[in-house]
């Protein structure tokens, strides 16, 4: 019973943290995107198209982080320890960048105005670039001793945690240019398509240099990717990426709104399918697992009857809201932000 | 070792995690009452349709709408929080808090977040009722949230339903009794009631400060007069709710509260001192004044009831900082007096017909805006500082839950929340004050839309706007 209920917690906490990365993804994405468009008239447009939901996508790292002491609380314990520099800076980047969200439509002049621009795309690259490098000190692995961390506070520093901040910087990005492909038009939608063509290149570029740097880590990794049979079941995830890296490039070149943050949302998905096969059981590599990490069965048990009731809701009404402010976002829309 | 010995790691994780909830709580407190106050003024406007009631909820969106996020971004740091600097209280009580956190952000921060999307942006989408209910159900969201996170602090304040385990970690064997623990529905209704109060001050100076300027706005004195209701009833129904939630705790943490009176001996007729300076290491309150017999009568009801002081107690459970709970404890008892001073005098110039004529008693409740913020601020400090040296009362201590972190890095990152904290959240208050500051207006607009504010007491037009991608429903003008 108690194996039964972690499994299942195990795939509600990675769905939640999926569903995090590219809901907030989409709109750090428009914070990386910042620099690229210097107008003030498009970024209000820009963050028009994600201000009635932001909010709600950012309660997404809520819950993974709160789900993640509820159900898991060994990893909770000894993960946060572990990345603690680059957690902290996350949270202070998207200190700044909530505020600025805010700020930037009231600000009196135009020096405030450029002020908190700055802070809206220092905060978005930096919890980008964070986050990037917590998913690379995770997947390089995480000393625990007992129940506690037992490395130093600076382990999660090394050139593969680099390369994964820098990956997910470019996929945001990419997220980012794909949705506004879709909620905008004119202009600012033609420039879109071509940033999503650079950085859907930067994007599967990355992808392919933290793959093939991921089996140099641990010869568990080269167990699972390189070594017959276990190849047969993750084979198709590669090739799955470059069929639709193909569909993604077709559907730029045929200016298809909604298709290019489909196949974005996409290599998202089947990065994390890699890496969850790269990790299971695993939740803290390369010794604890889920069933290691798990909380007390009546909590486990507990959380899952509201959650089960609660998740499908949660679903129901956030895809009302969007659904509610679908359509194009122009210059002056009233009703927005 | 060097020269310079920096603090522990733990008074620094205390000291990062008193800087943090602090400045977080302030937003909550402030938005719990003001979600409510918006649905209040919403339903008004649809039932009544004068538009003065829309103009005040559009003013007070706008606030709402700055406080709201600046408190979800630092509730998100919140919620990582016990992981980087308490993570061993963080494994040892998950089996119990961890639920409890769960179901706040799935019956509560979902809810919100989703809303106020609508809620600030919806109103000519969905039409006035159903953005009265998302309105309803921000506040709603506000209430449930204050419900899970007061139960699961009220757990650290008087355990029970649990099993400790060998191992320090505990253990769930009743949720009933876990939720519902013996401080909890004290400790909520104490809580939700001193939100409101803060925002009744808040919307009471900002009233205030308007009918300053101009006596007949209308906007202001709708505003003034249901904070003064607010007040009139709610302070001294604060003061009775205060009390019970005194004698509870004097129930189950007969520390924290022989702290907060700097009662050293266990006596009858116990006084309630008015100042002091309790001395931990001498064993009494220097330079007590008091009132004999009254603190028998509050926390026993018996004029001569016995009531235990610190030294009955091991000295080892002695509340570590005893003058910064018996003073926290003054300072919130005295803004609650203050607080009730300001209803009464409402309800007197209201009854003579003069309570948006006396400008004396508009200036009182200009003083008194910030009255609830501090008041809340140190009745958490009262209570928290009051458990320790525990995180868990009686049962884990604070030195013993801190993350293996070395001291470098807890204070560099100490140092980064102050100064990121002072530096956004100072200018967001700032821009709150300005808000404050602006006069409130009819047809007063919504959030900004992106154009430049509009010049005060121009109506917007909505043919000049571009055409919405909706399309299709009229836009709401606010009623007659």
């Amino acid at each position: 019973m108690s194996l039964d209920l972690t499994l299942i917690w195990a795939i509600l906490i990675a769905t939640a943290v999926f569903l995090y990365v590219v809901m907030d993804g989409f709109d750090l994405g428009i914070g990386i995107l910042f620099p690229t468009f210097p107008e003030k008239a498009d970024r209000d447009v820009m963050v028009n198209t994600v201000a009635p939901v932001w909010d709600g996508n950012e309660t997404w790292l809520i819950l993974g982080g709160g789900g993640l002491f509820a159900v898991f609380p060994l990893a909770y314990a000894t993960l946060l320890p572990a990345l603690y520099i680059p957690i902290t800076l996350m949270l202070l980047a998207l200190v700044f960048r909530g505020v600025a969200f805010e700020m930037r439509f009231r600000a009196a002049s135009a020096r405030a105005q450029t002020a908190w621009d700055a802070a809206f795309a220092l905060g978005s690259y930096g919890a980008a670039f964070c986050q990037g490098i917590c998913l690379g000190a995770l997947v390089q692995g995480i000393r625990v001793e007992g129940r506690a961390y037992a490395g130093g506070w600076w382990d999660w520093l090394t050139p593969f945690s680099l390369l994964t901040g820098l990956a997910l910087v470019a996929g945001y990005a990419l997220l980012g240019a794909c949705w506004l492909i879709w909620k905008t038009e004119g202009v600012l939608q033609l420039r879109a398509f071509r940033l999503a063509r650079a950085l859907g290149f930067a994007t599967l570029f990355a992808i392919a240099a933290v793959s093939i740097a991921m089996p140099f880590l641990s010869p568990a990794f080269r167990g699972r990717w390189l070594t017959w049979p276990a190849m047969a079941l993750a084979a198709p995830v590669p090739l799955l990426v470059a069929a639709l890296g193909w569909r993604f490039l077709a559907a730029l070149d045929r200016r298809e709104e909604v298709a290019p943050f489909l196949c974005s949302l996409g290599f998202f998905l089947l990065s994390y399918i890699g890496l969850g096969i790269s990790l299971f059981p695993m939740i803290v590599p390369p010794t604890v697992t889920i069933w290691d990490a798990a909380t007390h069965p009546s909590s486990q048990l507990f959380l899952l009857v509201g959650t089960v009731v609660l998740l499908p809701m949660v679903l129901a009404y956030t895809g009302y809201v969007y659904w509610l402010f679908r359509g194009k976002v122009t210059a002056g829309a009233p009703g927005y932000h | 070792m060097t020269a310079f010995t920096l603090p522990s790691a733990v008074d620094l994780a205390r000291t990062q995690f008193a800087l943090t909830i602090v400045w977080h709580f302030l937003f909550p407190a402030f938005t719990i009452g003001l979600a409510s106050f918006l649905a209040v003024l919403e339903g008004l406007w649809l039932r009544s349709g004068k538009a003065v009631y829309l103009d005040a909820y559009r003013y007070w969106l706008k606030v709402f709408a700055v406080a709201f996020a600046m408190g979800v971004v630092s509730g998100l740091v919140m919620s990582y929080q016990f992981g980087t600097n308490w993570s061993v209280f963080a494994d040892r009580t998950a089996p119990i808090l961890g639920p409890l956190l769960g179901y706040e952000v799935l019956t509560a921060f979902f809810l919100e977040a989703g809303f106020l999307g609508v809620m600030l942006f919806g109103l000519e989408r969905v039409g006035p009722r159903l953005h009265f209910l998302a309105t309803c159900l921000v506040a709603f969201g506000t209430l449930t949230s204050a419900f899970w996170i007061l139960s699961a602090n009220s757990w650290m304040q008087t355990p029970t339903g649990h099993v400790l385990g060998p191992d320090g970690r505990f253990a769930p064997a009743d949720w009933w009794a876990i939720v519902f623990n013996p401080s909890f529905p004290y400790r909520f209704a104490h809580t939700v009631t001193g939100a409101y109060l803060t925002t009744a001050m808040i919307v009471g100076a900002v009233g205030a400060w308007h009918l300053l300027r101009e006596r007949a706005n209308p906007r202001a004195r709708v505003m003034f007069s249901m904070a003064m209701w607010m007040a009139a009833i709610v302070a001294p129904a604060q003061l009775v709710i205060g009390d019970m939630h005194g004698a509870n705790s004097y129930e189950h943490q007969p520390a924290k509260v022989a702290a907060m009176e700097g009662h050293f001996e266990t006596q009858r007729r116990a006084p309630a001192y008015l100042f002091g300076w309790p001395d931990a290491a001498a064993g009494e309150t220097r330079g007590a004044v008091g009132i004999p017999g009254l603190a028998s009568l509050y926390l026993t009801h018996e004029l001569d009831g016995e009531v235990r002081g610190l030294k009955s107690l091991p000295r080892e459970t002695w509340p570590t900082n005893l003058p910064l709970v018996f003073w926290s404890f003054r300072i919130m008892v005295g803004l609650g007096l203050l607080m009730i001073a300001l209803g009464l005098g409402s309800l007197w110039l209201r009854q003579r017909g003069r309570l948006y004529q006396t400008a004396l008693f508009h200036r009182f409740a200009v003083a008194m805006g910030p009255s609830g913020l501090i008041a809340v601020t140190a009745g958490w400090t009262v209570t928290e500082t009051g458990r320790q040296p525990f995180t868990v009362y009686g049962l884990l201590r604070t030195a013993d839950s801190v993350s293996p972190v070395a001291a470098p890095a807890v204070a560099a990152s100490l140092a980064a929340f102050a100064v990121v904290y002072l530096a956004v959240f100072g200018a967001g208050i700032w821009y709150l004050l300005h808000l404050f500051n602006q006069t409130p207006h009819a047809h007063e607009p919504g959030p900004p839309t992106g154009q430049p504010i509009r010049t005060a007491g121009i109506t917007p037009a909505p043919s000049l706007d571009a055409p919405r991608p909706g399309g299709g429903r009229p836009a709401i003008q606010p009623a007659e």
